[in-house]
Formats: C-alpha cells, sequence, structure tokens
C-alpha cells in the first residue's frame, strides 16, 4: 500500500528543482542553527513568507530541509564551542566539547551527524509505515476525537514536560488566551479588541515565534555574555571513516536512543527530554560510566541519535492529525493552512503527492544534509567566529524582516519587539515557550473543536469521555495532567525523595 | 526572582481580569448555535489566574532571594533592545532597509568600536542583499522610504 505511494513521493523530491530547494534548506537550516538565537523554529518562521509563491510541495520540501539543517548546525556548536545552538543540544556538550579539546573534535562531529542521521532515518521509516494507518483512523475522528488529543498535546507538557507544572499551565492558557483575540469566525464577533483595530486581526503566531525565540534568545545570550572560544576540528575523509569504523559497536546505544527519541517526539515536548533521557540511559548502561562527561564517543551518540528521532517523529502527528508536535513543526503547519491546505488525516486522500513528496523529502534531505555538514564544517564553524557586534545586530534585523514580512504590517515588527522582551522574561522565570506558541496555532482549532463537541451534546462535557476513543484519550490527558499532583505523593508513599527538574523544552 | 515572579503573576491575573470583563460583556453562556464569543476565553482565564494565584502562593515561599537579573548582566541586553526600539521607530518613516542599515552601523559603530568603512560596508551589504532577496528575487515588498522613493521603487 504504501510502497508506490513512497515511489510516488520521491519522483516529486528527486526533482532537479526540489533537490536544489533541499541544497538550499539545509545549507540555510545549518546556519540558522549555529548561529544563536536563530534556532529551526524561527528560521523557518522568518523564511515561511519567501515561501508564498512557491508550488506547497516545494516549499515544504525547503522548510523540512532547513529544519534538518538546524538539527545538524546545533551540534557543530555543541562540540566545537560548547554552546548548545539548540536546546536538544546541551546533552550533546557533556562529552562533545571535551573530545574536541582533546583533539579529536573531528571524530566527535562525524559520530553526532552519523548519529543525527541514523535517528532521523529510524523516525521517516516509522512514518512512512505508521503514517497511512494514522491518518486512515483520524479520519473517523470527530470534534470531540480532536479536542481530546489537544487535550493529551497540552497535559503532556504538564505532567511529563519538567519545571513547574503551573507554569506550563499559565504558557499553555496564555497561548489559547492571545489566539482567541480578534475575530470569532463562529459567530462573527470581536472578542478582547476593546477597540484597537490592530487587534482585529489577533497575533501572529509566526511573529510570536520571532519574538519569542528570536529576539529573547538573543537577549539572553547577550546577557550570559557571547563569547566564543571555539577548539577547533580536522576533518578529513580519513578521520570520518576511523569514526564509521568505530561507531557500529555502539548499536545497543543506537537502537535504545531511537526508540526513546521516537517515543518521546512523537509526544509534544519530545526532542530536549529526549536527549537527556538517552544520554542518561547510555551512562547507565555503560561498562565504564565514570568516562561520560570526560569525552566518550557514545556520549555524542546516544542523546544526538535521540534529539532527531523526535525531531523526525514530531512531524508525523502534524501531517496525520493536523496537530503539530513542536514548535518548528507548527511553524510548517501554519504554513500548510497559509498555502491553502487543510491539515489533517484528509491531506493523504486529497493531496498525496504533497505528503508523500514531504516524506520522501525526508529521506533525501537527510542525506543531502549529513555529505553536506560533513563536506562543510569548516565553513560553517566559521560563522561563529564573526564577532557579537556585527552578530547581534544582523540576526535583530533579519528578525524584523521577517516579523514584517509575514502580512507586511508594521505592527508586526512591534509585536515581535514585545514578545522579544516576554520570552526573555518568561524564559527567566523558567515558564515554557514551546507550549505557549502550540497554543497559539492550535487555539482556533481546539475552540472549534471543543464548541463542536458541546454542540453535538447539547453542552455536556461528558461527551469527552463517553465516546470509546476520544474517552480513552481524554483519560490518558487527565492522568497526565494529574501527575504533578499524583507524583510527590506516590514517591512519599514509597519513601523516596523528590527528584530535580528536568531539563525544559524550548 | 521572588519579586519578579509575583510582578509577572500580577500582570497575567491583570491580563485575565481583563478578558473575563470582556468575555461576561459578549456572553459566557449557551447562544441560539451553541456556546457565545465569551465561553471559551472565560473559563481560560479563571484558569490561568487561578494558576497564577497558585504560582504567587509558591513565590511567597521562595527564600533564596536570588535577583532576576544584575545591573552587569541587564547593561547588554538594554543595549541590544532600545537601538532596536528605534530602529523600529525609524522604519515607520525611513523604511525597512535604510532604518536596520542605520542600526547595524549605529551598533558595530557603539558596541563593537569598528572602523567607519567596516560598519558602513556591512550595513550597506546587508541592506542590499536583503533588498535582493525580498523584494526582487521573492518579490516580498518591505516597508520603504525616502530613499528607495529617489531610487524609483
Amino acid at each position: 500500500m504504501g510502497f508506490e505511494n513512497l515511489l510516488l513521493g520521491f519522483q516529486v523530491a528527486l526533482q532537479p528543482y526540489n533537490l536544489g530547494l533541499a541544497v538550499i534548506g539545509v545549507t540555510l537550516g545549518t546556519i540558522i542553527g549555529v548561529l544563536p538565537g536563530l534556532g529551526g523554529a524561527n528560521g523557518v518562521a522568518i523564511l515561511l513568507p519567501l515561501t508564498f509563491s512557491m508550488a506547497p510541495t516545494s516549499a515544504i520540501i525547503l522548510l523540512t530541509s532547513l529544519y534538518w539543517g538546524a538539527l545538524f548546525g546545533g551540534a557543530i556548536t555543541s562540540i566545537l564551542f560548547n554552546i548548545p545552538g539548540e536546546p536538544w543540544s546541551v546533552a550533546t556538550t557533556f562529552d562533545g566539547y571535551p573530545l574536541a579539546r582533546q583533539g579529536q573534535g573531528g571524530q566527535a562531529l562525524t559520530a553526532a551527524f552519523s548519529s543525527s542521521f541514523v535517528g532521523a532515518l529510524f523516525a521517516v521509516v516509522l512514518i512512512t509505515l505508521f503514517a497511512p494507518l494514522l491518518a486512515e483512523v483520524a479520519l473517523k475522528f470527530g470534534p470531540p476525537e480532536f479536542f481530546a488529543i489537544q487535550l493529551l498535546t497540552f497535559s503532556s507538557f504538564i505532567g511529563l514536560g519538567g519545571g513547574s507544572p503551573l507554569k506550563s499551565l499559565v504558557s499553555i492558557l496564555l497561548g489559547f488566551i492571545m489566539a482567541a483575540v480578534g475575530l470569532d469566525i463562529v459567530t462573527g464577533q470581536l472578542r478582547m479588541t476593546f477597540g484597537i483595530v490592530d487587534l482585529m486581526k489577533g497575533f501572529d503566531f509566526i511573529v510570536a515565534v520571532i519574538g519569542l525565540f528570536g529576539i529573547g534568545e538573543i537577549l539572553l545570550s547577550m546577557e550570559e555574555g557571547l563569547a566564543f572560544k571555539g577548539a577547533s576540528a580536522r576533518m578529513n575523509p580519513r578521520v570520518v571513516w576511523e569514526t564509521w569504523k568505530v561507531l557500529p559497536r555502539y548499536w545497543r546505544t543506537f537502537v535504545r536512543s531511537c526508540f526513546i527519541g521516537f517515543w518521546m517526539g512523537f509526544k509534544p515536548g519530545g526532542a530536549t527530554p529526549a536527549s537527556f533521557m538517552s544520554y542518561a540511559f547510555a551512562k547507565r548502561f555503560s561498562k565504564n560510566p565514570e568516562s561520560f562527561g570526560k569525552g566518550n564517543l557514545e556520549g555524542v551518540v546516544a542523546p544526538e541519535t535521540a534529539a532527531h528521532a523526535a525531531g523526525g517523529a514530531s512531524l508525523l502527528p502534524m501531517i496525520t492529525l493536523g496537530i503539530p508536535g513542536s514548535p518548528t513543526a507548527a511553524v510548517m503547519l501554519g504554513g500548510l493552512i497559509i498555502w491553502g491546505l487543510q491539515p489533517g488525516p484528509m491531506l493523504f486522500k486529497e493531496k498525496p503527492e504533497f505528503v508523500w513528496g514531504l516524506i520522501a523529502s525526508m529521506y533525501t534531505g537527510n542525506v543531502i544534509g549529513v555529505a553536506m555538514v560533513l563536506a562543510f564544517v569548516p565553513l560553517f564553524a566559521a560563522i561563529l567566529r564573526v564577532p557579537f557586534a556585527i552578530l547581534t545586530p544582523l540576526i535583530v534585523a533579519v528578525c524584523a524582516v521577517g516579523a514584517y514580512s509575514v502580512n507586511s504590517r508594521m505592527i508586526d515588527v512591534w509585536y515581535m519587539l514585545i514578545f522579544g522582551v516576554i520570552g526573555y522574561v518568561f524564559k527567566k522565570l523558567d515558564y515554557p515557550l514551546a507550549p505557549l506558541v502550540l497554543a497559539l496555532v492550535l487555539g482556533d482549532l481546539a475552540e472549534n473543536a471543543l464548541r463542536q463537541s458541546l454542540i453535538m451534546s447539547q453542552g455536556s462535557l461528558l461527551i469527552l469521555l463517553e465516546r470509546p476513543i476520544s474517552g480513552a484519550i481524554t483519560a490518558v490527558a487527565l492522568f497526565f495532567f494529574a501527575l504533578p499532583i499524583i507524583t510527590p505523593w506516590w514517591r512519599r508513599l514509597r519513601g523516596g525523595s523528590v527528584p530535580a527538574a528536568s531539563p525544559r523544552e524550548t | 526572582m521572588r519579586a519578579a515572579d509575583l510582578t509577572t503573576a500580577l500582570v497575567l491575573i491583570a491580563g485575565g481580569a481583563l478578558v473575563i470583563w470582556d468575555s461576561l460583556r459578549i456572553g459566557i453562556g449557551w447562544g441560539t448555535d451553541g456556546p457565545k464569543s465569551g465561553f471559551f476565553p472565560f473559563w481560560l482565564a479563571v484558569l490561568m489566574i487561578g494558576a497564577c494565584l497558585g504560582i504567587m502562593g509558591r513565590a511567597l515561599g521562595d527564600k533564596s532571594g536570588k535577583p532576576f537579573v544584575t545591573r552587569e548582566q541587564l547593561r547588554p541586553v538594554l543595549d541590544v533592545l532600545w537601538p532596536a526600539v528605534a530602529c523600529v521607530l525609524l522604519m515607520h518613516w525611513l523604511g525597512l532597509y535604510l532604518a536596520s542599515a542605520l542600526y547595524m552601523g549605529f551598533y558595530m559603530r557603539r558596541f563593537g568600536h569598528y572602523p567607519w568603512l567596516a560598519a558602513v560596508s556591512v550595513s550597506v551589504v546587508f541592506a542590499v542583499s536583503v533588498f535582493l532577496i525580498f523584494e526582487i528575487w521573492f518579490l516580498v515588498p518591505m516597508p520603504k522610504g525616502p530613499i528607495e522613493v529617489w531610487l524609483g521603487y
């Protein structure tokens, strides 16, 4: 069933034009991943307006390639500069940077890229197998089921996100409230505009992403003081080949990390906890755990594999259910809507060349990505040697260009600055930003699903629990919501101590 | 940290109250065709205020006394922020290209202590490349000012 569809996809993805876009996407993505303050999510957000005039399939290929590139780029800065360009590369610094300091940067980079490739490929293969099935199931979903999935999405931020559950909850609610600002499309009523014309159109989530992640991140890194002291890496075919000969030894770590990554990444909040979890497992199962943190190649393999498996997996719910698993996927989902596609299971039926082109491009994008980063690491690393007094205003200016071009409105540039300050404050106070962005994207969908469900049941919320599929999903969601309350209670019962908060997703 | 936590929660509560007030105005009950417009925001705001009160309760118990931001940390942050605000303000009159070029040049001169030549050339190269990529290649127009008009755009 899936195989000829995949062939169809490859016919799309392998067209020279689309291959060229993939190369451009990977290059830009890697640069964006290397630069502080420009992550995958807002790289995609800034480029999104440029794709409005492209064919949807080509546009999504460009953006997913950018996403892969950003994932690869994060590894370069973590290993050579000890600066995690992305939150999910924090765990990579633990062993990557010591390796680079010992003059084995080439090995560490090769291991990181190869692991990323394996992780991503694993995720893409699973997507190829499961996406059509999931879409098939999702076709039978009604509004209650969709609302239940939304509940599950957000409950996993609260139950599994780590950090303060109350603050996660506030982030989610704030995102939903901001999504509701403006015209209510169901009744045609204006909400929360307080007579201000500029508020009528509401807040654009792309602008929010650029502000929260781009400007907010720059402000944070300014505060910490930008100082790039990089180790250099020798990369040549021999180093790559020698490392590849060693890597199969870690097959257990690869397999374990792939599964951890996919499992965590499928649910929102994924890549960062997945990378830490995978690192912790690799250390625990290792024969010499004390060598971790001092430059163990396995300590690079584990988090990179998991982060990329998670990064790939977060695209699965986006294409099958129309519910993104990460902020980057959320921005892409916004892109689908702008290109005139209705995200969700119907895409498989209505636009097979789009869906399968996208899936096939994940294969090609990864192959291109790994080849390019292996070949051009020194060039990408050189970006960070550009002094901060040039990089900082450059990034701010690029963000402003991106924010303006979304709707061609000056007010959006102001929003971007405001969101930047909010992002800075929230990040410092430990309010997670990812759920806020997801809520902002999904707000209208969630509200409509809830309203339609309530209309179906004449106002009873119990409908969410009464239907079998939505009932099961809602039950799991309620369990996750209750988890922060249950966990300390359960631990006290067993006489354990409360664990340290796990690192958060941005 | 504590003061910042409390202030943020208070601001959010005030925002929540505003949302509740507006939602009550447009109706939070059952209309002729399902829940009224105010229904969803109303309950979101109620929950948010509840959660904020919880956060404030937690924050009051926080005795760590860690400052939210020190003076030395805040300086570079403001150094980025105020020229950026000025730049966006200038965009209204000068257009995006000129304003962002001025911003880059200013930042490089003032905080990077670059020679004039470097600052000017980097900012001009930036503005021209954005122009080529957005305006010419992808046909995404940017706000323009007198310079662009003078050049015939």
